[in-house]
């Protein structure tokens, strides 16, 4: 009975063979295609202005980049001269957030990933790293003035804009470090633990050797994010100009992200090519160090056997 | 000591230096590395609460910087419905209306450019893309979410602004449109990267499933992938909202800055974040002024906060019915 429906259902295809789409499939077929180059189209038209970006600040900066530029105090404002004390100040507040940040997103991520049960307090500490990395810049900014600058009398300084860096950059240091850690294969643990080891020797001697370059990326997501940011520091330590380097964390400092910020809207006849030049070194720290970052992820997980 | 543990040297009921002595041995390596075991946690313990320190001590510092002000002058109405912020001119007028439209305008449009853009190429990236290409774009995706925001302001100060103002024929280019299109640009790698993810944790059988059913790709994306996907795609959504909102720098930058409400995407406007950044170093320390910017900080932190939260519900209420 069955066969026989079946077969004047399928009326004139009696004959072809098997397996040829019908034109429903066909149609199916074609519609993907056509959806696929779309989305295609779609995720390079986000691409393209970032490539865009690049182009206008090469063209542009490229020409008043040179090894003088970096080197040479900056003049008149900033509207001539170098950026060298922007630079030098970048690299004290970069290092001063690095300092307090890296130690304590470590120890963090460690109790997250090998202490913290699933229990309200895990919980909540997740919570809260979510929500510290979603607080505005500039909220951050607001924190740093009441905390650092008053209460703790750091004073508008290298070492306030630096704190107020390493709080805002804590939660990039904690989820790169705990994706590492959790990375390293429960055997190990189960191995080391065996052997007598207390909980701590396992982590010292095994999990954190094999997750060091997820630690490393955290390093430099923090400095790419540190290095970028300027609403967080303009308040609390960077300062518009200046013509000498900072003298000591609770010195003052010109910034990089700051110094742009300022040449591009506030100081009054800025060559042309100057707020592209410095957009051009900005951007090309931030991306050097993508670059290292990516790199090291390539190789760890070609490297990786577990 | 009736409970002597094995490891120690058997006790001698004598005198009390003996007795400190025999601890002194029992406190071998073993022990060391326990007790050093014991403090190790506890310094953990101390760095993984630091995340909730730090969000308390956020909150409670910038209160505490404009309590003065919340306490003694502020009209919460006024300062929420009031339609004029004029804090130089005598007396002043602390309305943030037009600040929380123009950061509502801005967001929208940023939303309107983004949330596209970052779906499509999650979906490409995460269900199309195949091995070398999926790489590359993934690398294209954090270049463009690596670009510091004061760098999209100088773009949008130099480059979007002339062409705005060419392509529409309007007088000023530093809009509610030129701030959208940086806004929705930086978020959008964010909710790409988050959809993505979303998109991931589809289990693999769901697609097998409808594959072996003789679906296409592109019918297993809408019917399977995208409908289980919901509440991630959802938090993502939140997550760039809340990215666009607190941006700082770049809207400064492009929005042109205006104190007025917008009426329409060619009108400059100012955000909550953009007068923080602009007028806190110009008010007193301590005046209303300098407290009634805290508010305003304080108001930008519960709402953030409230976004996440509600994310992370959204998020966590689908991994339980999991």
């Amino acid at each position: 009975m069955t066969s026989i429906d079946a077969n004047s259902a399928q009326g004139e295809r009696d004959d072809a063979p098997v397996f040829q789409a019908t034109p429903n499939e066909h149609k199916a077929r074609s519609v993907e295609q056509v959806l696929k180059l779309g989305f295609l189209a779609v995720t390079l038209l986000l691409l393209i202005p970032a490539a865009g970006i690049l182009a206008v600040l090469v063209i542009k900066g490229a020409p008043g980049l040179s090894w003088e530029f970096l080197t040479t105090k900056p003049t008149d404002n900033g509207a001539a001269g170098g950026i060298s004390t922007a630079l030098v100040g970048t690299v004290w507040m970069t290092g001063v957030a690095l300092l307090f940040s890296l130690p304590l997103g470590v120890t963090a991520a460690i109790y997250l990933s090998e202490y913290a049960r699933d229990n309200w307090l895990t919980r909540t500490i997740n919570i809260a790293i979510v929500n510290l990395a979603g607080v505005p810049s500039i909220v951050h900014a607001l924190f740093g003035i009441g905390a650092f600058v008053y209460f703790l009398e750091f004073g508008k300084s290298v070492l306030a804009a630096g704190c107020t860096l390493a709080v805002m950059t804590l939660p990039v240091v904690i989820v790169s470090t705990r994706e590492s850690l959790q990375a390293v294969p429960r055997a190990f643990r189960d191995a080391c633990w065996n052997m007598g080891a207390t909980r701590w020797q396992t982590i010292w001697r095994i999990v954190l050797p094999n997750s060091g370059s997820g630690i490393l990326t955290g390093l430099i997501l923090v400095v790419c994010r540190a290095v970028g940011e300027t609403a967080p520091i303009m308040f609390t330590g960077a300062v518009f100009f200046r013509q000498f380097y900072p003298n000591g964390v609770f010195d003052k400092s010109m910034a990089l992200s700051y110094h742009l910020f300022s040449v591009s809207t506030h100081v009054k006849g800025v060559p042309e090519h100057i707020p592209y030049t410095v957009a051009l070194t900005l951007i090309l720290v931030v991306l050097s160090m993508n670059a290292v970052a990516i790199y090291f992820r390539m190789k760890l997980r070609g490297r990786k056997k577990w | 000591m009736q409970k002597t543990p094995s490891r120690m040297p058997a006790p001698r009921p004598t005198l009390a230096s003996d007795r400190s002595q025999a601890w002194a041995d029992a406190l071998d390596k073993r022990d060391r590395a326990w007790g050093l075991d014991l403090a190790a946690r506890l310094l953990v313990l101390l760095g993984g609460v630091s995340a909730i320190l730090f969000i308390g001590a956020i909150f409670l510092f910038i209160t505490t910087e404009g309590l003065e002000f919340m306490v003694n002058t502020m009209d919460l109405k006024a300062l929420l419905f009031g339609t004029r912020w004029e804090p130089t001119v005598e007396p002043p007028e602390y309305g943030a209306l037009p600040l929380i439209m123009g950061t509502v305008w801005i967001t929208a449009v940023a939303m309107i450019i983004g949330v596209p853009l970052a779906f499509a190429a999650a979906v490409y990236v995460g269900e199309f893309a195949r091995g070398r290409q999926r790489e590359w774009l993934k690398i294209g995706i954090e270049v463009l979410a690596a670009i510091p925001s004061v760098v999209w302001g100088v773009i949008g100060l130099y480059v979007i602004k002339p062409l705005i103002e060419q392509t529409f024929g309007v007088p000023i280019g530093l809009n509610i449109f030129n701030a959208g299109i940086i806004l929705g640009l930086m978020a959008a790698p964010i909710i790409a990267t988050i959809a993505e993810d979303a998109l991931k944790a589809v289990p693999e059988s769901y697609r097998e499933a409808a594959e072996s059913l003789g679906a296409t790709r592109w019918q297993v994306i809408w019917k399977v992938v995208l409908p289980h996907a919901r509440p991630g795609l959802s938090a993502a959504v939140l997550l760039g909202v809340g990215r666009a909102f607190g941006e700082t720098i770049a809207v400064l930058m492009a929005s042109g800055h205006r104190l007025m409400i917008p009426g329409d995407v060619m009108d400059s406007a100012a955000t909550l974040t953009a007068t923080i950044a602009a007028e806190l170093g110009e008010a007193a320390v301590g005046s209303d002024h300098y407290q009634v910017l805290f508010v305003l900080g304080l108001l930008l932190f519960l709402i953030t906060f409230s976004v996440n939260l509600i994310a992370d519900r959204i998020v966590r209420g689908r991994k339980a019915a999991q």
